[in-house]
């Protein structure tokens, strides 16, 4: 069998789905057939396959010769996408099954084009088509937050994608090529490559399309928006930027910065969100050292995440398709009625939190080791601090007040069986990777010697973890107290035991409110220029006026008087 | 046959013209028109053919030579535009007879026709002549013919409209001829390859700035170069919809290639940038009409007077690539002549399917159309992207030599201005994206699919989007060969 470019299969395979409307089985077959036959076509992909072809005497390359990052990446896409698609088979007529499908498989495909994108305008292409065509898995939702949410974000996503190509064109105008490759962080073509990486990566105060959209998505949706994104752009910025020094800092900004965000969250959904933006940064952090052992940590915990933060979101769009709610404080005691659900949403949560013999245990170590190979003490304990965050917000809070907590006394039944299904897969590959976790080391881009069950390793790990269940265990000896304690803020005080509550709260507010301000700022700005833009430029504006010849040809004289006098002076 | 095709290219619609209007038949006169538009076509591509591979053709008419006699003299410059719009007339032909039908009065429709025909033998002959009053007789040929189009339009305002347009047209064609007798009183010539050799030696002269200064007023009348494009949308927005996609594509795209025939052949390049500062004085209009158009288009709720506005934008990225006085940014202007042509001929044409159903244009009549007419909505996007300039439609290539040739000048804010006037644009386009795919259908549930007579010339056109801009290489190297031919002034 020839092989084509990855991307092909899933793009032609969207462009079927609509026709298959009236038979749901055929459609369904045919939907898992795509990644089960794209998997295999990577797999065949020979030695050294690439895709070359000459436009306005530049060499594009929309199959770079696949190497071992592309390759893993590939892979996993593949991977979370056919979970993806088995999760949401049960779509039905109200859900605007055709668009969600198609846009779902073009989105996958578009992903998977960015990874193995050689150039940048392949890479620009795909970047587009990722924003433009994962709107529709928000937009499908079809509430008017969401509509308007979507639109934030395909704004946002456009206008990444456009920095992008102003930074090819500067970088192709400067060098005389578009092969996309490691880039140094100097010269404008690479900060606005770098700019258009960070959009899309949610870098800090870029990153409020992020929590702004993905809540807004459909419950199957977000799970296929947790997945390519973002993730793509921690590949382009592991394949341009690695070891750029900013991105240490970026990183750890983006790890700490939402946690406090992530804890006041009431909306489940959002509180993910904000944990991606977290778990995000230990990428970024990571492919800032740069060294071997920060690059495999760096991919090995996107594949990690990209399984368990799947894993997460289903759980929870199984909560919302069964119970239609999302809020902390509409939830809990959903264990009884969803057990199989809730079992999975642990195995997230243990997974995200790197317990040992969970898989987000041997990859995030490995980062955190590079940290301390590379000599950044400085930047250590903030992702410590960090660490404790997600255990804290991500592996206690979502299936604390999601299953048990407080019984909110909703009564439901467990979620369709494909759920289960995927979320099995997502489960088993959670277990899987962290108990061998050899079975992922040899796919990553450098030979890999380390070693993650070692003492200190687990005994770091093991000490945080107990602080986390003694907050829990605490947490139930104070929900004995009669007192009606609003859910949102209890975690805040025994994570950040007592003495610290006051300051979280603080910390939490100011940058809530600086937020706050900023956003507010932008948006008034926005506003007024619109408004004013719409006096000029609106249908009576002065610039849009029908205007009679008299006028019209008082302009002409005036134009060619100026010119005169130009000549005559 | 073959030596006389530079003649055949005019003479064919200019004859054709009055046989429609003898002949009072309307499927006659149509039959006519389209096959006539065909043999433009034809020979405009053989013309291209033969200047590639054989250089310069002169023909001479009547055996006079020149520069006493007319002289046709066709360079690659040329032959691109007239197969530029030779292509277009070839489209909206077929087009035109059904769209016509639906809103033109019946009796008027053979003269509808024939008045099309004089426009596109004024069109091709001001492009094809080497002689500088043919070019204002040609001129008034095809505009006269251009306000009894737009006036046939069916709104009473389209009278209005295309009164204003004769008035501000006329004023274009005097600053022309005023322009064309300054010159000729210091040279005593009129044939445009003399004067290129005559004018180095009087460029001192005031008479010959201010015959530069006329001649440029009126070539950015009649291109509507912001501000002086006020006749433009009104005239776009009225005229019936096959009129609109055939003059949008065409007639402004002859009038820039006028300018540059001006101020790069016969002044010469050496003159205009050197001596004048035309670069200066074209880059902030150029500049203002691409920022303030595609703003104003994206308040308009009229979908013809949007795209309106979003010529005259358009023309602004064609001024701004002259501007940048390179062979870069002008392969980029003569790209754009083609490129946009073929955009906003498809996005009229699918606006005329719209109206031939539903009878407006107004964005909200359109609300979900994107299910009642799929394939003219779909037409529409795939128009507008080219608009925008996204990868693989043609609109990509042209912004693409236009930033090139702003780095080239290193002139950064340039270059991030048309990038951010694509997000303006991308703007204006989705509006109409959204009402007819996100709002629900509101009015006659009866709406059907605009018939394939009108479907199929508008996606030939979008195919044309696609195919050259994925294949870009064969347009980009003429427009480049004939960018250096403009550079350099008067081949041997």
């Amino acid at each position: 069998m020839s092989s084509v470019p990855p991307f092909l299969i899933f793009l032609a395979g969207a462009l079927v789905v609509p026709f298959l409307r009236r038979v749901p089985m055929v459609r369904a077959a045919w939907l898992l057939l795509i990644p089960v036959a794209g998997a295999l076509n990577l797999w065949g992909l020979p030695e050294g396959y690439q895709l070359q072809y000459e436009f306005l005497g530049y060499t594009l390359t929309p199959v770079r010769t696949v190497d071992r990052l592309s390759l893993l990446f590939g892979y996993l896409f593949h991977l979370a996408a056919f979970i993806g698609i088995v999760y949401s088979l049960h779509l039905g007529k109200g859900d605007r099954p055709s668009v969600q499908y198609a846009s779902a498989v073009v989105y996958a495909g578009s992903g998977l084009g960015a990874v193995f994108a050689g150039d940048f305008i392949t890479l620009f292409v795909f970047w587009e088509l990722l924003g433009v065509s994962s709107v529709f898995l928000i937009w499908a939702r079809r509430t008017p937050r969401a509509i308007a949410a979507g639109m934030r974000y395909l704004i946002v996503h456009v206008g990444s994608g456009v920095v992008l190509l102003a930074g090819a064109m500067v970088h192709a105008h400067g060098t005389g090529s578009l092969d996309f490759g490691q880039m140094e962080l100097r010269g404008l073509a690479a900060w606005l490559v770098f700019l258009a990486f960070g959009v899309k990566a949610a870098f800090p105060l870029l990153h409020t399309w992020l929590v702004d959209a993905y809540p807004e998505g459909t419950p199957t949706g977000t799970v296929f928006l947790s997945t390519f994104t973002t993730k793509t752009a921690v590949y382009a910025l592991v394949r341009g930027f690695p070891g750029e020094e900013y991105l240490i800092y970026i990183g750890a900004a983006m790890a700490c910065f939402p946690i406090f965000y992530a804890v006041i969250e009431n909306d489940l959904r959002r509180t993910l969100s904000y944990s991606m933006i977290n778990q995000i940064g230990f990428m970024v952090c990571g492919i800032g050292v740069g060294s071997t052992l920060a690059i495999n940590g760096v991919v090995a915990q996107v594949f990690n995440h990209v399984i368990f933060k799947q894993l997460l979101f289903m759980s929870m769009g199984a909560v919302m398709y069964v119970t239609g709610k999302t809020r902390a404080s509409d939830l809990g005691g959903l264990w009884r009625s969803m057990p199989w659900t809730t079992a999975f949403c642990i195995v997230g949560a243990a997974s995200i939190s790197a317990v040992p013999l969970f898989n987000g245990f041997v990859s995030k170590s490995m980062i955190m080791s590079s940290l301390l190979e590379g000599h950044h003490y400085w930047v250590w304990p903030f992702m410590l601090l960090a660490s404790a965050g997600v255990v804290e917000h991500a592996g206690i809070k979502i299936p604390y007040f999601a299953f048990f907590a407080r019984d909110s006394g909703i009564r439901t039944r467990e979620a369709p069986l494909n759920m289960l299904l995927a979320m099995g897969i997502g489960a088993a590959v959670c277990l899987g990777i962290g108990i061998w976790p050899d079975l992922l080391y040899g796919m990553l881009p450098y030979p890999v010697d380390y070693e993650p069950y070692t003492y200190t390793h687990v005994l770091t790990q093991i000490q945080l973890l107990c602080f986390a269940i003694g907050a829990v265990a605490a947490f139930h000896l104070w929900k004995l107290y009669p007192a009606e304690i609003p859910s949102v803020n209890l975690d805040v005080d025994w994570v950040y035991r007592r003495g610290a509550v006051r300051v979280t709260r603080w910390t939490g507010s100011v940058v809530a409110a600086i937020d706050g301000v900023f956003r507010g700022r932008v948006l008034d700005t926005v506003d007024r220029t619109l408004r004013g833009a719409f006096r000029t430029h609106g249908p009576r504006g002065i610039l849009a006026r029908t205007w009679p010849a008299g006028s019209m040809v008082l302009w002409v004289s005036i134009l060619l008087a100026a010119f005169l006098f130009l000549q005559f002076i | 046959m073959s030596a006389h095709l530079p003649i055949l290219q005019v003479v064919v619609p200019l004859l054709a013209a009055p046989l429609c209007a003898f002949l009072r038949n309307a499927r006659a006169a149509a039959v006519i028109a389209v096959l006539a538009s065909w043999a433009t076509l034809a020979v405009a591509l053989s013309l291209l053919g033969d200047v590639m591979s054989a250089g310069v053709i002169s023909y001479e008419i009547g055996d006079w030579a020149p520069p006493l006699g007319i002289e046709y003299r066709v360079d690659i410059v040329n032959a691109w535009v007239l197969v530029i719009v030779s292509t277009i007339a070839s489209v909206v032909a077929p087009y035109m007879i059904t769209s016509v039908e639906d809103e033109v009065e019946r009796r008027r429709i053979p003269l509808f026709h024939a008045a099309y025909l004089l426009c596109l033998a004024g069109l091709l002959g001001i492009t094809i002549t080497g002689d500088v009053f043919n070019v204002f007789v040609f001129l008034e040929i095809s505009s006269l013919s251009a306000y009894a189009l737009i006036a046939m339009g069916t709104r009473r305002r389209a009278l209005t409209a295309a009164f204003r347009y004769l008035v501000m047209g006329t004023v274009g064609a005097t600053f022309i001829v005023i322009g064309i007798g300054l010159l000729y009183v210091m040279t005593g010539s009129l044939n445009m390859a003399d004067l290129a050799v005559l004018l180095p030696e009087v460029w001192d002269s005031r008479t010959v700035k201010v015959a530069y200064g006329f001649l440029g007023v009126g070539c950015c009348l009649k291109l509507a170069l912001f501000p002086l494009h006020l006749w433009l949308p009104n005239a776009y927005a009225f005229a019936p919809s096959a009129v609109t996609a055939f003059l949008a594509s065409t007639a402004t795209k002859v009038a820039v290639y006028m300018l540059l025939r001006f101020f790069l052949t016969i002044f010469g390049a050496p003159f205009s940038f050197g001596v004048m500062g035309l670069d200066r004085v074209l880059l902030p209009l150029a500049l203002a009409a691409v920022v303030t158009m595609s703003l104003v288009a994206i308040f308009q709720v009229d979908v013809k007077r949007l795209l309106a506005y979003s010529s005259v934008a358009q023309i602004g990225y064609m001024v701004l690539g002259l501007s940048f006085a390179s062979v870069t940014g002008l392969t980029a202007t003569l790209l754009h002549l083609f490129n946009h042509a073929l955009m906003k001929g498809a996005l009229f044409m699918a606006m005329g399917c719209v109206v031939y159903r539903i009878g407006s244009v107004h964005i909200d009549a359109m609300a979900g159309l994107g299910k009642r007419m799929p394939w003219t909505m779909a037409a529409f996007v795939v128009g507008g992207l080219s608009l925008v300039g996204v990868p693989l439609t043609v609109g990509f290539v042209s912004k693409w030599f236009l930033i090139l040739g702003a780095l080239e000048r290193g002139w950064w804010p340039v270059a991030v201005v048309v990038l951010l006037a694509s997000v303006l644009a991308l703007v204006y386009v989705w509006r109409v994206v959204e009402a007819a795919y996100f709002r629900p259908a509101g009015g006659d549930e009866g709406t059907r699919e605009a018939p394939w007579r009108l479907l199929v010339p508008t996606w030939v056109l979008v195919g044309a989007n696609l195919y050259f801009g994925i294949g870009a290489a064969r347009t980009a190297r003429v427009a480049e060969r004939a960018a250096e031919v403009l550079m350099t002034g008067v081949g041997p």
